[in-house]
């Protein structure tokens, strides 16, 4: 095959703005990521709550990843959201777009005030992403399984090139019922993608009920190890494991590397964690204001 | 007025003239690439991976896949054509084309050949009759349909330059070279090939032929007709065929497509709004084909020029009305 024998240059990752050795890393980072991670949690509440749509449970089970991801490990530059160099975050389960939003905003792509627009009209941070329109978007998402496709156009670019950055993309586990991530699973494989990381918010709950119930994905990591991936599980609440993990997908060579993250579905507010009406609902008054306090907002 | 060429006309592949051109390209930019969907050899982007064997991306039977693939190529800054059979890549993957390329405005270039009747032997699974009216209803999308092998070519060099997503249609049968070498293609213009003052004959792909034959065919009947060449559906070339309603009085469009949402309707929407004259729409009649050999299915579904002559008749006679 022509397209055979594409050998993953060597290239040594320079540093920049935003990464940080994930080994030895100290407590007090650790406890820095998650105050930001319980700040997310607060936007992502404030902004479904305000507008009485979106979906807040699965952007919460994400939002510790997203939070490692966005506060530790992507070189992006807020100044120059279209840095050609700059790692990609691609946003596959677009229906959580919430705690993206809330990460670019938090970290300087756009005002924080502009969260409240989220899903009004007129806004640019529409209900599923768009690309082009929101500073630090990179991809459009909301009709399911198309984001590691795109990732893997994205990394076979950054290969051609030779160049450092590396692609990440955060996929939910209701995607993994999609044709075409299993299409996209083949391919980087066929690729040996070693500069695509692949996330999997595996929080069990899909819009009308368990992932297991709905369609069976278990035994999931078996799954992708015989795609040809190298496959780690990880809790996905837990900073630490999630920052060692992406240490380990950018350290495996040869292959891409999924990272299955068990999460809880509206994790961190202790009445809607692994609730199944939270995937599409949103806070009422009461709701939001006891959520909030869990979150430890000080009221003003 | 552009130039028609002799007759008789040579019977060319589009597949050729789109292998060449891409090589040309991958050979001028190094930025060029090209994924497929194990239709390489016979689409004959092939050759463009014997040449650029690091360029081709040969992805498989997952054409949603090749599709999103492609746009995240073209995110990543490069001139990304995704290419395979119409049928595959337009029909099996609407959705995504919908989200990663129309509405992100991502600028790839959808290359498909084995678009229509003309696909032949296949049958209708394989002749896809719709891909215009898919893709003309796309926000964003740019669709090209070339007359012959060199507008196929043609099409190819100006995609590359065109700021959004292209559609880009043509056949799997050897399609008579009605254009000229010399002759110039952009996106956009509709390109008049023969003058006429009584009817318009306005038609893309292999009809053109069809209807330069049918013009000396109408003007033997003393109708003088124009033709023009509407390889670039939308964006439709509005003010070129507006002038030939108020210069001709009435239209017939001829398209290898279902006339569902094709080159006529959209014609036809433009005619209604701002100048409306009688029209008639020479096309697939809203059914499937199926098999058999390219130009028998076209006299079986009356793609021929003795249609487009009844037709203009038809058209005629109620302009006198």
């Amino acid at each position: 095959m022509p397209d055979k024998g594409l050998k993953p240059p060597e290239i040594s990752r320079t540093s920049g703005a935003g990464v940080g050795r994930t080994v030895d890393i100290s407590d007090a980072k650790i406890r820095e990521l998650e105050a930001k991670a319980r700040l997310l949690r607060r936007h992502i509440l404030k902004m479904t709550h305000q507008v009485q749509s979106g979906h807040p449970g699965g952007s919460m089970s994400a939002c510790d990843v997203v939070t490692a991801l966005y506060f530790h490990i992507l070189r992006v530059d807020s100044e120059s959201p279209r840095w050609p160099d700059r790692d990609r975050f691609v946003m596959s389960k677009g229906h959580a777009c919430p705690v993206l939003y809330a990460a670019l905003a938090e970290r300087g792509f756009f005002p924080v005030s502009e969260l409240m627009t989220f899903r009004r009209i007129n806004s640019r941070l529409q209900g599923h992403p768009e690309y082009g329109t929101t500073p630090g978007v990179e991809n459009a998402a909301g009709a399911e399984g198309q984001g590691l496709s795109f990732s893997v156009g994205l990394a076979l670019a950054a290969r051609l090139d030779r160049k450092a950055w590396r692609v990440y993309c955060l996929m939910g586990d209701g995607e993994q019922d999609v044709g075409q991530t299993w299409e996209a699973a083949l391919t980087s494989a066929k690729f040996n993608l070693d500069n695509l990381t692949a996330i999997i918010d595996r929080n069990g709950i899909q819009q009308e009920g368990r992932t297991e119930e709905i369609l069976p994905l278990e035994p999931l990591a078996d799954k992708w190890k015989s795609f040809g991936w190298n496959v780690l599980t990880i809790n996905g609440h837990d900073m630490r494991q999630i920052l060692h993990a992406i240490d380990e997908a950018h350290a495996h060579k040869g292959q891409p590397t999924v990272i299955i993250a068990k999460t809880t579905k509206g994790r961190g507010v202790s009445f809607m964690e692994n609730v199944v009406k939270y995937h599409g609902a949103a806070t009422s008054d009461e709701e939001l204001r006891l959520a909030l306090a869990e979150l430890g907002e000080v009221p003003p | 007025m552009t130039s028609v060429a002799p007759i008789p006309w040579k019977m060319e592949s589009q597949r050729s003239y789109f292998a060449k051109a891409l090589i040309e390209l991958g050979e001028k930019n190094p930025n060029v690439v090209v994924v497929g969907g194990d239709t390489t050899e016979s689409i004959k982007t092939m050759d463009f991976g014997k040449k650029f064997p690091d360029r081709l991306f040969n992805v498989g039977i997952t054409e949603q896949n090749m599709i999103s693939i492609a746009a995240g190529f073209a995110a990543a800054g490069k001139i990304a054509f995704a290419s395979t059979y119409a049928v595959f890549g337009v029909a099996h993957t609407y959705n995504v084309i919908r989200q990663n390329v129309a509405y992100t405005k991502l600028p790839i270039k959808l290359f498909c050949s084995h678009a229509g009747l003309t696909t032949g032997p296949d049958g209708a699974t394989h002749q896809l009759n719709e891909d215009i009216a898919l893709m003309r209803g796309l926000p964003n999308m740019t669709v090209l349909v070339p007359a012959d092998g060199p507008q196929t070519a043609k099409a190819v060099h100006a995609a590359v330059d065109w700021p959004g997503p292209v559609y880009c249609r043509f056949s799997r049968t050897n399609f008579p070279t009605v254009t000229s070498v010399e002759d110039p293609f952009e996106i956009g213009p509709a390109y008049v090939m023969r003058d006429g003052s009584d009817i318009t004959l306005a038609a893309c792909g292999i009809m053109v032929s069809r209807c330069l034959q049918a013009a000396e065919e109408l003007e033997a009947e003393g109708v003088s007709a124009r033709v023009i060449n509407v390889s670039t559906i939308k964006p439709l070339d509005t003010a070129s065929l507006l002038r030939a309603a108020r210069e001709t009085g009435g239209f017939v469009s001829a398209e290898e497509h279902t006339v569902v949402h094709g080159l006529g309707s959209a014609i036809a929407a433009v005619v209604a709004q701002e100048h409306p004259v009688p029209m008639e729409f020479v096309g697939v009649q809203d059914v499937f084909g199926e098999s058999g050999e390219a130009f028998e299915l076209m006299e079986k579904y009356g793609l021929t020029a003795a249609k487009v002559v009844e037709a203009a008749m038809r058209v005629v006679e109620r302009k006198g009305r």
